[in-house]
């Protein structure tokens, strides 16, 4: 692999991990939803240090060129992470609906509360 | 006994539905489930005398199901119907609806349109839809009935009566929020509910913005299908 290569690589991998790793320091990204970004900055990282690895790797998919499989994987994590995506959202819409039926249900309980501590007559349930 | 009304934009025609329940049945408790109405569903409501839980936004058809079937598990009740708010099923039915509920014959009671009583079919006027609709209608009806292995002639119907085991069920998280029917039947069934259909009277809904409109149809059948299929595969 030519030097410039490896030096771009290399730029990008070190860059992603300390981003990731300042956002997690700011909050500003979940430890939680981290670990797969982590994974794909070492991964980039890894390839870019041992060129023979990204080499069997095209060998083993069959790949004819290794900028072949630079984007098979680069194409794989995106799918997978939106997949991942779609399981948070999912979760958080189901989170959501939860939380807005209990809201729901005390503000019923609230109204009621209220109307009968306005009027002494009644007598509260 | 508790009557739940989940109500989506049905500022016209609660009051009359809820004035309709009254009449049949003064002594039961009416409660409506505002799903983030933008008109004044909820004070229409609230004003014709019915209790109303009010989401925060449009939440979807199921889950204002849901969140009346948790008030009337919360509040102890034994026995819950549920009716749609635009004035297309017959309160007069709801003494059949719950009957065999009663009874101990059933835990859930489904209201159907097609069911025949003495010979003469309930929908009155006759059930009209478009052709594509009878047939999605009929190919999960009999989808439906082929699964459980009893005879369901409306899967669809939103008209349903159910005692405190459903209700406990049908409050945890395996409720759909979306379309919940013939895959609730399916789920119910599995669950080792007795399921029972009685005949009732629906009338055609006038000027309603269906559920069943743009791409619904094509994502209800999609929807349908992948909820009957996991639900078989889950133990």
């Amino acid at each position: 692999m030519p030097i410039r290569n490896k030096l771009v690589a290399l730029i990008f991998g070190v860059g992603m991990l300390i981003l990731i790793i300042d956002l997690v320091r700011r909050k500003r990204l979940r430890e939680e939803y981290s670990w797969l970004w982590l994974m794909t900055g070492s991964v980039i990282l890894l390839l870019a240090l041992w060129f023979d690895l990204l080499k069997w790797i095209t060998h083993l998919v069959g790949a004819v060129t290794p900028s072949s499989t630079i984007f098979l994987c680069a194409f794989l994590f995106l799918i997978f992470i939106s997949l991942h995506f779609s399981v948070v959202i999912s979760r958080l819409a189901d989170r959501n609906k939860d939380l807005a039926q209990k809201i729901a249900l005390l503000e019923m309980e609230v109204e009621k509360m209220k109307r009968n501590s306005q009027n002494p007559c009644t007598v509260s349930e | 006994m508790l009557v739940l009304i989940p109500a989506y934009n049905e500022e016209i025609r609660i009051a009359s539905v809820i004035e309709n329940i009254r009449k049949h049945f003064p002594e039961t408790e009416v409660l409506v489930i505002d799903d983030g109405s933008t008109d004044r569903t909820g004070e229409e409501a609230s004003k014709s005398g019915a209790g109303v839980i009010s989401h925060p936004f449009n939440l979807g058809y199921g889950t204002a199901l849901q969140t009346g079937y948790r008030y009337a598990l919360a509040r102890g009740y034994d026995r819950l119907v549920q009716m749609d708010g635009d004035g297309q099923h017959d309160p007069s039915c709801i003494g059949d609806l719950i009957a065999p509920i009663e009874k101990g014959e059933a835990d859930i009671v489904i209201g159907s349109r097609f069911l025949k009583r003495g010979g003469i079919s309930p929908a009155h006027p006759p059930f009209r839809a478009p052709l594509i609709r009878r047939l999605g209608m009929a190919f999960f009806r009999t989808v439906t009935s082929l699964i459980i292995g009893q005879k369901i002639t409306d899967s669809t119907s939103g008209y349903q009566a159910m005692n405190r085991r459903v209700l406990e069920w049908v409050s945890g998280e395996k409720f759909p929020f979306d379309f919940p029917d013939a895959d609730v039947i399916i789920m119910l069934h599995r669950a080792g509910f007795r399921i029972k259909e009685v005949p009732v009277r629906m009338f055609e809904s006038q000027n309603r913005k269906s559920m069943h409109s743009g791409w619904k149809p094509l994502y209800y059948v999609f929807k349908m299908l992948l909820s009957i299929l996991v639900t078989l595969m889950r133990r």
